[in-house]
């Protein structure tokens, strides 16, 4: 049971950081460059740029729950398979999705190095 | 890529591992933690620990959210990878777990997708996603 639970923990996590990689990194993208922005309007004119984003706020709860579904697993599992799988398959996952809702180019380069880093990560599982 | 954006991507690699590393050891503190249980997965926070790990990942948070705001997802996730590998050395010499011949070739293939991306440019894709730099108050009359 406890097995079943384990990868339970893995795909909520995955499927939850995921949404919140995108959402975050959306948000940031139309902030703009959070340092560039500092120095034309100081610290808490760029706080409140990003807390006023709802998409922010939504990439926060989606890791909120990927956060509680990592203690779950980790209280279930063990670290070092709950931690590299999930890595592992939000590595894929968000190549994808980036490519889909940020029109980010993955060209072979992105690609090669998201398959290479998530077959290391799943790697280290065993 | 300058030397204040390298400094926030090894940020976010290094407050990842060590936060991700606390979380385990508060965790493996408390009793298995039930689904039938939920407010001991809330209460779970309040543990050291866990709470020592919660402010490491918000510093991770907030490192992440800056890189984010200058470089591609695709760029930003293997580019802070070693952190994988910064949470197998924790877990080889700091839990004396054992670590295996296929833990080993899988940090070479992190390290290698790493460079590999580190290698290729931080932005590229269409601007969809442009930063918005006129603000409602200097559109208004």
């Amino acid at each position: 049971m406890n097995h079943l639970y384990e990868w339970l923990a893995i795909v909520l996590i995955t499927v939850a950081a995921t949404t919140g990689d995108v959402l975050l990194s959306y948000s940031m993208k139309r902030v703009g460059d959070v340092a560039e922005l500092r120095r034309r309007v100081g610290t808490l004119s760029v706080i409140v740029r990003v807390l006023s984003r709802p998409t922010f706020l939504l990439g926060i709860a989606a890791f909120a729950v990927a956060f509680y579904s990592l203690l779950f697993g980790l209280s279930k599992g063990d670290l070092s398979l709950v931690v590299p799988a999930s890595a592992s398959l939000t590595f894929v996952a968000n190549a994808v999705v980036a490519r889909i809702f940020l029109h980010e180019r993955v060209g072979r380069r992105r690609w090669i190095a998201a398959l290479l880093v998530a077959a290391g990560v799943a790697l280290m599982a065993f | 890529m300058t030397f204040r954006k390298t400094l926030v991507l090894a940020g976010v690699t290094v407050f990842s591992a060590a936060g991700d590393s606390m979380l385990a050891v508060g965790m493996k503190h408390l009793a298995s933690v039930s689904l039938h249980d939920p407010a001991s997965l809330i209460f779970a926070v309040l543990n050291p620990w866990v709470a020592c790990g919660v402010l490491l990942l918000l510093a991770f948070l907030a490192s992440y959210m800056t890189a984010l705001s200058f470089a591609d997802l695709t760029y930003v996730l293997p580019a802070t990878s070693l952190s994988y590998v910064l949470v197998a050395l924790i877990g080889r010499f700091g839990f004396h777990e054992s670590v295996s011949s296929a833990r080993w070739l899988g940090i070479a293939f992190v390290t290698m997708g790493v460079g590999f991306v580190a290698g290729g440019p931080s932005v590229s894709h269409a601007r969809e996603t442009r930063p918005q730099d006129v603000r409602p108050q200097e559109v208004q009359p």
